[in-house]
């Protein structure tokens, strides 16, 4: 295998790996709070068809995003104000999200096949895209992608260094502790999820402005699962996420790359092995009482009212 | 002024009157819906409701997609009610229908009764290895359940694309992905012979039944829910953790893969690559809706089916797209949960001054529980594990 | 009569009621089963576009009625049976996966003539009806293998089925015949429809030195693929040259009016019979639309003269002498395939270096 093949798969990787990215990475700061949204395909969807409609429309790709990250929130709000505000059971409300988000989705959409836009395109950072193999591959990308990156760091950033990141985790490990100490747990939930919302319109929006710049149903293939699948992946760390993010990208066109280079493997026995993977990285975080102790959020899907306890 | 209390018991008579006030307000906004599309809701309401119920036929029909949902429901109810998050059914189901279909592709005409059995205990032996995976790796690990059915799903589903596109292939089929139709030996009784419905729609009804049973009235049930709800009770009384985990994640795989194994040597007769639309994840909300009761669920999975079938008919009779039939049932879904707010707390009229009175005594009980919260914590975690 | 049949079928039913409007109604009912959703702008498109045309045809003769998004599982024979129950008289049922339980509804009502598309079994009332898509993709395969430049075709397949494997081939002797020198890199993705894969697999394709992509998926999302990186693309199912203006070479459409037209005169002429139809260029069933202005022009002709070629029947692709890949004689010298034998060809021509996945 020759050095710019590596590198053309790497970048298709990081393609890939972009809207599990941006999906996942609001999955994860979710259910750090203790929230499980299930909902995050019904809320792609939404941002997708939001995100490409706004483009089409007002002809302009940055209002696109914005309505895309709205769209996301309006059904992350949905979500709050039934799991959160009136304590339904987190699962069984998110699955609905996502019956509720598709069938939205494709009614609200169905002007919009088969319409054409100008996606977003890759722009080379002076100098920095110059650098021999990695220049092409971090900087010669479009605007999402570069989002992406930022959004990551930032995300790592106020989580682990900042007031807002101990009040996050302290609500997702016990929040009865967390009301105690006076931080109002529902609210917190409530911005997390709404967080979740922004990102999942804001990955529909890069699968309907970037990654295939059309507006079609059911666009998004089932991505929402494969990012909770990430999130676990992960082991609730962001930048495992990123790294994890990229690997899954790598391992949905790993069979793509062979079948081109010729060997021959079965495709469904080779789509298994991201998940396997997942369930053995579980067994290994979970297997380690103390890794276990830092990673997976103590109250995930588990509602929380302060009178009833 | 209004105010909104926890009930301390919740109510009997809500739990009976939530779903109808819900069924009320989703016809109250799917009416404007409606109307905004130009359809008479009467007429939409008559094609959702009362059609699947119209003629034998289409009670049948009403049965053969209620069967699984029904299996797989009265499964993870048990699994809910001891608090164990399983997702998995979809996989146990997928995977049951597989292992049934590789024995029900050996049957000839003249294949005897034992190979219908075998058949079947093969989908329910592979549903419930499926699930055993899970149940292990929680139990040695404290691998989380809700992720890790979640990834098994998915196994299973490229499990069966493997086996339906290469081994268990119709030789003769021209490389479609399809095996052969299976000998009529080898597929379960029919109902009726206007219908498609088989005996395992009456399976899976006796088998709700049987499973309320043992859920109310037996000491299995009475430990089953003593620890789904409080962990450290039954601990403390003694009960068996793992035999409970081991127990209910065992019956759900069963069930799940007797509902793959009963689609495949029953309405499909084949094996397919579609062998379900998503009844694994159907399930988890018709067991919710059917407050994880078994006599509820019953209900539940009767009225999810007609739903399916209102969303064919619809487009037949009224030209409506599938796309509102899941705004449809997106918007009843999120009345129904949102409803069952009214079980567990209750709204008052209250005087001011009582309130205030009230808040103050609720703020000095929390201040209690937290303090005891704080001494039982690091216990509980240990204990809990990953969920 | 149809009445006298419709009131058969539904006698014992109370939905009758309900469907009391059609009863006075006189024209011939007509149903479609679609496997995915009408805006998919690519096979289920394709088959609504021809029910609208042949709904314009007939007019109020006819009333048609589609049901959308139906999976391929235990749902199709139920929607497939409600439809016949409804009064229904001609039912078109389109995706492969739909054959099972169309021969079983057809079983249930007699009267019901169904029309199976890709399928192989037939019965007294039902027909299949398959495109001669290997028609278009041998013109694919001449446009493909004169514009290359790095003599490496790009094609990415669905399912390992007979259409597709055929079509493979076609692409490779079409190209083979103005380019000796060609390859052909295939990708399975394992669906008829999922954008992002089809995307993943052009770019996959495209990094390995493909420079033309031949999709045998149904979005256009391959072609968007190809146009962000100026590699060529040919569209397929629908016209898909707006999704690239630049990159799109020409579509191969798939045109269901004039069989649809032709089926619904026939039931109404009481003259259907059951039958094995392949329609293709001759019918004008599959045409080739929009050849994009700016290909050379040599190129252009090139399409236009072999698409002639093909229509007229002066040329089949699968012409002997023919050997397999694996050197293996398959069609003997002047022996043309039958559509039999094409709907069972499981073997790729000597040239192409792959293996059909089992």
């Amino acid at each position: 295998m020759d050095i710019l093949l590596l590198q053309q798969i790497m970048i298709a990787a990081l393609k890939t790996g972009t809207p599990l990215l941006l999906i996942a990475l609001g999955e994860l700061v979710c259910e750090k709070t203790g929230v499980l949204n299930l909902g995050q395909e019904g809320m792609m969807l939404m941002g997708a068809m939001a995100g490409f409609a706004g483009a089409l429309y007002t002809g302009n790709l940055f209002l696109g995003v914005t309505l895309a990250i709205l769209a996301g929130m309006a059904m992350s709000l949905l979500f709050g104000a039934l799991s959160l505000n009136l304590n339904t059971n987190q699962v069984a409300t998110g699955l609905a999200l996502t019956i509720f988000g598709t069938g939205l989705s494709s009614f609200l959409g169905g002007d919009l096949v088969g319409s054409t836009i100008d996606g977003f395109k890759p722009i080379a950072i002076p100098l920095l895209s110059d650098i021999p193999f990695i220049g092409p591959l971090l900087f010669k990308q479009d605007l999402l992608v570069y989002l992406s990156f930022v959004l990551v760091a930032a995300s790592w950033w106020v989580m682990h260094k900042t007031r807002v990141g101990l009040t996050v985790r302290a609500v997702g490990e016990n929040p009865y502790s967390a009301n105690a100490l006076g931080i109002k747990v529902i609210r917190v939930r409530f911005l997390a999820t709404l967080f979740g919302g922004a990102m999942a319109g804001l990955a529909g929006s890069y699968m309907s402005l970037a990654y295939t710049p059309m507006w079609m149903e059911n666009m998004t293939a089932g991505r929402g699962w494969i990012a909770l699948a990430l999130v676990v992946f992960a082991s609730w760390r962001i930048a495992y996420l990123a790294l994890g993010a990229y690997l899954f990208g790598f391992a949905s066109i790993l069979h793509l790359v062979m079948q081109g280079l010729g060997v021959d493997i079965s495709p469904n026995l080779l789509a298994m092995t991201p998940y396997i993977a997942t369930i053995v990285v579980m067994v290994a975080i979970s297997s380690n009482a103390l890794a276990q102790k830092l990673s997976t959020p103590m109250s995930l899907a588990k509602p929380f009212d302060p009178k009833v306890h | 002024m209004l105010s909104v209390q926890p009930r301390i018991e919740s109510s009997k008579k809500m739990a009976w009157f939530s779903p109808i006030i819900a069924i009320v307000l989703t016809m109250l906004v799917s009416s404007l819906m409606f109307l905004a599309l130009g359809v008479s809701p009467t007429k939409a309401f008559e094609v959702f409701i009362l059609q699947p119920v119209s003629d034998t036929y289409n009670i049948g029909e009403l049965m053969v997609k209620a069967g699984p949902l029904l299996l797989c429901a009265t499964g993870l109810a048990l699994c809910y009610r001891a608090n164990i998050w399983n997702i998995g059914a979809e996989g146990q189901l997928l995977v049951g229908a597989v292992a049934s279909s590789a024995v029900a592709i050996q049957a000839t005409q003249n294949s005897g009764f034992g190979v219908l059995l075998l058949a079947l205990a093969a989908g329910i032996v592979a549903g419930m290895l499926w699930a055993a995976i899970p149940t292990f790796l929680y139990r040695l690990f404290h691998t989380n359940i809700i992720l890790s059915t979640i990834m098994l799903n998915y196994i299973g589903l490229y499990t069966l694309l493997w086996a339906v596109h290469g081994p268990l292939a119709d030789p003769d089929g021209f490389g479609f992905p399809e095996s052969i139709i299976f000998a009529d030996s080898v597929l379960l009784p029919l109902l009726s012979d206007n219908g498609r419905a088989t005996i395992s729609i009456v399976v899976a009804v006796g088998l709700a039944l049987l499973s309320g049973l043992a859920l109310y009235k037996t000491l299995p049930g009475f430990k089953l829910r003593v620890y789904g709800e409080d962990q450290a009770a039954a601990r403390y009384a003694g009960f068996n953790s793992g035999k409970i985990v081991w127990g209910v994640m065992l019956f759900a795989g069963a069930l799940a893969g007797f509902a793959g194994a009963s689609e495949v040597i029953g309405p499909i007769g084949q094996l397919i690559p579609s062998v379900s639309p998503g009844y694994g994840y159907a399930a988890i909300i018709v067991a919710y809706l059917g407050r994880l009761n078994p006599i509820g669920i019953i209900l539940s999975s009767l009225f999810m089916g007609s739903l399916y079938m209102g969303s064919d008919l619809a487009q037949i009779e009224l030209g409506l797209p599938t796309a509102i039939t899941g705004l449809f049932q997106g918007i009843l879904l999120f009345f129904l949960l949102a409803c069952d707010y009214l079980i567990f707390y209750q709204i008052k009229v209250v005087p001011r001054e009582t309130e205030k009175r009230r808040q103050e005594t609720l703020l000095q009980m929390k201040r209690d529980a937290n303090d005891m919260n704080e001494v039982t914590s690091e216990d509980t975690k240990a204990q809990q594990g990953a969920l | 009569m149809k009445i006298n049949k419709w009131m058969a079928a539904t006698a014992f039913t109370v939905s009758s009621l309900f469907a009391a409007t059609s009863f006075a109604a006189d024209p011939l009912k007509v149903g479609f089963v679609y496997v995915g959703p009408v805006g998919d702008h690519g096979w289920s498109y394709e088959h609504d576009q021809g029910r609208l045309e042949m709904q314009e045809h007939f007019g109020d003769k006819v009333e048609t009625t589609f049901v959308e998004n139906v999976p391929e599982g235990a749902d199709a024979e139920r929607v497939i049976t409600q439809l016949a129950k409804s009064g229904h008289d001609l039912i078109f049922t389109t995706s492969f996966g739909f054959m099972n339980p169309t021969l079983k509804a057809a079983k249930r009502f007699p009267n019901v003539t169904f029309e199976h598309a890709t399928g192989y079994k037939r019965s007294k009332n039902v027909s299949t009806y398959v495109l001669r898509t290997y028609e278009g993709r041998y013109v694919s395969g001449v446009a493909a293998g004169m514009a290359t430049k790095t003599n490496t075709i790009g094609y990415i397949a669905s399912f390992p089925i007979p259409e597709v494997i055929r079509d493979i081939n076609s692409v490779y002797l079409g190209a083979k015949s103005v380019n000796p020198d060609v390859k052909i890199k295939i990708v399975w993705v394992n669906t008829w429809y999922d954008p992002g894969k089809e995307s993943d697999a052009a770019n996959a394709l495209m990094d390995q030195g493909v420079d033309i992509v031949i999709q045998h998926t149904d979005s256009p999302a391959p072609l968007i693929a190809a146009e962000k990186r100026g590699i060529m693309g040919i569209g397929q199912a629908s016209d898909m040259s707006h999704f690239a203006p630049k990159s799109h070479m020409f579509s191969v459409r798939d045109v269901w009016a004039p069989h649809y037209i032709r089926t619904v005169q026939e039931v109404m002429d009481k003259s259907w019979a059951p039958e094995d139809y392949w329609g293709g260029f001759a019918d004008d069933i599959l045409q080739i639309v929009s050849i994009n202005p700016d290909l050379p022009a040599d190129i252009q002709s090139a399409i236009t003269s072999t698409h002639s070629k093909i229509k007229s029947g002066e040329f089949h692709p699968f012409t002997g002498p023919m050997l397999d890949n694996t050197g293996k004689e398959v069609i003997a010298a002047g022996y043309t395939l039958t559509d039999a034998e094409l709907a069972a060809v499981n073997w790729y021509v000597e040239g192409i270096d792959a293996s059909i996945p089992k």
